[in-house]
């Protein structure tokens, strides 16, 4: 069985909440004593039905508020698959929580009120998943029940979306009619929508093709430690211990470490169940080079004949997560995969408008929530690959070195 | 149709392994928590994976509360002897005699908040900058929100407003002098993503999981084993139960459910089955519906 990592990303009143409960219910992945607790707060709150949302609001003041405010992980799991939703905010200064929640996700849930169709945040949340590459998109289209189900309400709002989402990079979207509050469409393929063809959202979520979104063509593998036992039976042993990135590694391969440039060849593949043949990812594993040369935490395994970039000066389209603006001038530590090195933001090319996805060239000034195409220059040679051919090489976080915070997220173009 | 992807808990444990690689990269003095219950024995079979063939590269820390179960306590000498690595013991007891921390009263009386200063005392001892856990994030509602690196103050307090974004799969480890970090490699695995995975790893744990006879009394829903430390209210009275524990705290605080589950399997089958959550019979949770979450302000695992 699969794993199916998803965002969910909506308004506060777009029923986000209701829909993660429900979800959650129907698939029967909710315990007794959890509804019990709901029911009672519900009840405690004079609410007249069981507050489905009230499943998921977690801390204190979340509950105060009744909003979610950060990204909680949610877990749920059928016969078919096991399923990890990252369900974060829609307000804009929550957009830092939306872009890491959107990360590490295959597929993202848009929401939208059928009532009201597209809105800004809907061109927010779908332009995030664009810029990090989610590849499958579903929109849902919720409370068909306060439109009275109406097919030309729901093909208005698909019509609305086509037309925005053109602009966007997402190969794979599709369009589901659904109410979470009633559970039409979510689990069970509802009665009220006979107008309705496609497949319910569950049952979508449970037979979207995902093992093809991973890159198995270019091996990368970044060293995170190197394993030495120092322990007479393994006197000589040494590996280098880390997850593949992309690609297929395979025994007798020959590799290139980079950024040094030098060669070896693979002489096994390592795990504690024993050695294996092949690598490929996102497998945890060991590597053993034939030849002893020097290879540390940061390097790159890579297959000989197929190399990534290697580089100080770097294109990278940044999210501003810090409530400071950055400073002119300031040294950041960039980390990207295992490797960590200084840098600093030479100079902005242009805003991006997240919105509308206009670019602002006059508008130079980064702030909370902003993204920005910058030019950035590393104080030692980078080994990366472009964002588009895969999203680990490609990636990068800034960290305050006055702070330590992370302040900024990063995708690097050419 | 590839052949090259990985079944849900290929790939959990491979993101668990990166995630325990990581600390110890990024950290001088990472440690890991013991309880002796079923994920922080996953958690140190996880290392053993991820360090093989050198043994695990840092200790075990247990907060002994003077309240454990029998059973877990020999468990713990018997896999650290077996791995080879050294033993952190932190006792409540020694912190209540210097008066750093003080006992409960009364009949719901229980040590488990008194955990949090031997803890922090412990770390503080033995200069670990790291501490790795087996919290999950499916296992209540204020973990849902917790990182896999979750920053901690000098005060080894956690600030829920103030946790670091974890994008991809990078993990900002800087931090000042004196502040540390708790890690959980284990924070998208859900109870039964723990239990297949023990079963199909055949990963020893402590007898307690499984059905055996205990005298036990029947409060607030829930069969609390009798030990010195219970207190009998009006009314009840002990009876002998074939039972056993799904989840492992203090004796005075965890409750067992009825069951003939004797085997991994049956046990497996058992829970896919049960309507009721893991903690739900943990009477600490119940204190107050944001027990955990306060807990974890004032340092908490």
């Amino acid at each position: 069985m699969e794993l199916l990592r998803f965002t969910t990303a909506g308004s506060v009143d777009d029923g986000k909440s209701t829909l993660i409960g429900r979800l959650l219910y129907d698939s029967k992945s909710i315990f007794e004593d959890q509804i019990e607790a709901v029911k009672k707060s519900s009840e405690r709150k004079g609410l007249t039905h069981v507050d489905l949302s009230l499943l998921t609001d977690g801390l204190r003041s979340e509950r105060e508020q009744g909003i979610t405010i950060d990204v909680a992980y949610r877990y749920f799991a059928t016969p078919k698959r096991k399923f990890i939703i990252a369900d974060t905010p829609g307000h804009i200064q929550y957009t830092r929580n939306m872009v890491t929640g959107a990360s590490t996700a295959n597929l993202a849930l848009v929401l939208v009120d059928a009532r009201h169709g597209v809105i800004e945040q809907t061109c927010r949340h779908s332009f995030i998943a664009s810029l990090l590459k989610i590849p499958h998109v579903i929109v849902c289209i919720n409370k068909m029940d306060l439109v009275d189900f109406s097919e030309e309400a729901y093909n208005k709002v698909v019509e609305e979306y086509e037309a925005f989402a053109s602009k966007l990079d997402i190969t794979d979207i599709r369009y589901i009619p659904i109410s979470a509050l009633n559970g039409d469409n979510v689990v069970n393929r509802s009665e009220n929508m006979d107008w309705y063809k496609g497949s319910s959202l569950l049952d979508t979520l449970e037979t979207i093709h995902i093992s093809s979104d991973q890159n198995h063509i270019d091996a990368r593998f970044p060293v995170q430690t190197v394993i030495r036992p120092h322990q007479d039976e393994y006197h000589d042993y040494r590996a280098y211990a880390g997850r593949v990135a992309g690609g297929i590694f395979r025994k007798g391969d020959e590799v290139t470490v980079l950024p040094s440039g030098l060669t070896s060849k693979i002489k096994s593949i390592t795990t504690f169940d024993g050695d294996i043949e092949e690598a490929f990812s996102p497998m945890s594993v060991s590597i053993n080079l034939e030849d002893d040369i020097d290879v540390s935490r940061g390097d790159m395994i890579v297959k000989t004949n197929n190399e990534p970039e290697v580089g100080q000066d770097l294109n990278v389209l940044l999210c501003w997560m810090a409530t400071k603006p950055p400073r002119p001038g300031a040294k950041y530590y960039l980390k990207s995969t295992t490797n960590e090195v200084m840098a600093i933001i030479k100079e902005v090319t242009y805003k991006i408008n997240i919105n509308t996805m206009e670019k602002l060239d006059e508008d130079t000034s980064i702030k909370m929530n902003d993204m920005a195409m910058v030019k950035m220059r590393t104080t030692r040679p980078l080994v990366y690959d472009e964002y588009r051919k895969n999203r680990i090489t490609g990636s990068l976080i800034l960290i305050d070195d006055t702070t330590n915070e992370t302040v900024a997220a990063g995708t690097i173009h050419s | 149709m590839s052949k090259y992807y990985l079944t849900h808990l290929q790939e959990l444990e491979s993101e668990a392994i990166y995630v325990i690689r990581e600390v110890v990269a990024q950290f001088d003095r990472p440690a890991i928590l013991f309880s002796g219950g079923k994920d922080s024995i996953v958690v140190t079979h996880l290392a053993r994976k991820a360090f093989y063939p050198a043994r695990i590269p840092m200790p075990l820390i247990h907060i002994d509360t003077g309240h454990n179960f029998i059973e877990t306590m020999e468990f713990r000498d018997n896999l650290v002897d077996e791995l080879g690595i050294q033993l952190i013991v932190g006792s409540v007891q020694t912190a209540i005699d210097k008066g750093r921390a003080v006992e409960e009263e009364g009949i719901n009386a229980s040590r488990n908040e008194l955990q949090i200063v031997s803890l922090l005392d412990a770390i503080e001892e033995n200069k670990i900058d790291a501490a790795i856990g087996g919290a999950r994030r499916d296992e209540e509602k204020a973990r849902a929100k917790e990182r896999f690196f979750s920053h901690r103050d000098d005060f080894g307090q956690w600030d829920p407003k103030n946790q670091r974004p974890e994008l991809w799969n990078m993990f900002n480890g800087h931090k000042r002098m004196g502040e540390h970090f708790r890690v959980f490699p284990i924070s998208n695995w859900t109870e039964m993503d723990v239990w297949n995975y023990i079963l199909q790893e055949n990963i020893p744990i402590p007898s307690l999981y499984f059905a055996h006879e205990r005298e036990a009394v029947y409060r607030d829903g829930t069969w609390l084993p009798n030990s010195e430390f219970l207190v009998l209210r009006d009314g009840e009275k002990i009876e002998k139960k074939r039972m056993r524990f799904r989840t492992l705290g203090d004796i005075t605080i965890t409750g067992g459910i009825e069951s003939d589950a004797d085997t991994l399997e049956k046990i497996v089958e058992e829970i896919s089955a049960t309507r009721s959550t893991e903690r739900g019979n943990r009477s600490d949770d119940k204190r107050s519906d944001t027990s955990m979450e306060d807990r974890k302000k004032q340092g908490y695992f």
